[in-house]
């Protein structure tokens, strides 16, 4: 581990440590009471779910197109982000649905897609782990499938009817909130560039075994 | 006349059947509600504590967070161990 992801990591952690206390401070949404603050993880997890997804994506188009071996390792890194903070989104919307809309799940644009993504991404680790020779391509095929879902899961609650806040929620939120969920962001945003950069160089690690192993063969 | 009477009777049977109370089994059903209804209206075993929710959310995060990092450190450290393992009989 890198000292730059050490300081990241224990920033993170002291960040989110706190963060509790942060988000009790801020007053309560006047409509959903307590059950809102689930909204300062939730919305943080749900950016970097996006954003991961649009690191891999971006990555192995790199990966297949310019033939970057490197580009590969960023791909798989961000596709294992993408379910995990995936995972933190899907399991925290519906605990905070159940009270605010009285239902853990709706099959509407935003949630279906949401979990679409979240099942390319877990297909694309499948494909990784027992895939064989020639899954990094296969699944460089699939992450772009999963770049392809993003712009449309961001816009589908402008676009569509749904239970789900719209995307203009964030910029009109009082101090007061915005304090404590921009606060989170940069937690969440700090733990990801942390593990994004980890779980890359393991990848890097691993192919460099593979490597070592090839050539004690050939000795 | 005989007639009447019965067909009096009848109608004042179906009558008194239909004024009383329904039984429940054959109560028509309430339409389940297509609309919003507010939570505060819905039946007591149908609503659950926000701290339950709010407590699971925030717990199920930090377990996912710590034990990804618990995992992620733990790998890094076998390859790292496999890799100099390698590299010594390399040698």
């Amino acid at each position: 581990m890198s000292r730059l992801n050490q300081i990241e990591l224990a920033l993170a952690g002291a960040m989110l440590a706190v963060s509790p206390w942060i988000i009790n401070a801020a007053p309560y949404e006047s409509t959903m009471g307590l059950v809102q603050k689930i909204f300062y993880y939730h919305m943080p997890s749900a950016w970097l779910f996006l954003i991961a997804a649009l690191v891999a994506g971006v990555s192995s188009a790199i990966f297949l197109f310019g033939r970057k071996p490197t580009a590969d390792a960023w791909a798989l890194a961000a596709a294992e982000m993408a379910v995990v903070f995936g995972i933190i989104t899907l399991v925290t919307g519906p605990l905070w649905a159940r009270k605010a809309w009285g239902i853990w799940w709706v099959w509407d644009a935003r949630l279906t897609s949401s979990l679409i993504l979240w099942m390319i991404f877990v297909a694309y680790l499948l494909l990784r782990r027992y895939g064989g020779p020639g899954s990094d391509k296969l699944g460089a095929g699939m992450a772009l499938f999963g770049l392809a879902n993003v712009p449309f899961i961001f816009v589908s609650v402008n676009v569509w009817r749904t239970l789900h806040p719209q995307t203009s929620v964030v910029p009109t939120l009082p101090v007061q909130m915005g304090g404590p969920l921009w606060f989170c962001v940069f937690a969440f945003l700090l733990l990801f560039l942390a593990l994004l950069s980890m779980r890359a160089r393991l990848q890097q690690q691993r192919v460099r075994i593979e490597q070592l192993y090839l050539a004690e063969d050939e000795a | 006349m005989r007639f009447c009477r019965t067909l009096f009777l009848a109608a004042a049977v179906i009558a008194g059947a239909l004024a009383g109370p329904v039984p429940p089994a054959f109560a028509q059903p309430k339409p389940s509600p297509d609309e919003f209804v507010p939570l505060a209206e819905a039946p007591p075993e149908e609503q659950i504590p926000a701290i339950n929710l709010v407590a699971a959310a925030y717990g199920f995060v930090w377990i996912v967070v710590v034990g990804y990092v618990w995992s992620l450190g733990k790998r890094l450290q076998q390859a790292e161990a496999e890799i100099a393992a390698l590299e010594r009989k390399a040698r």
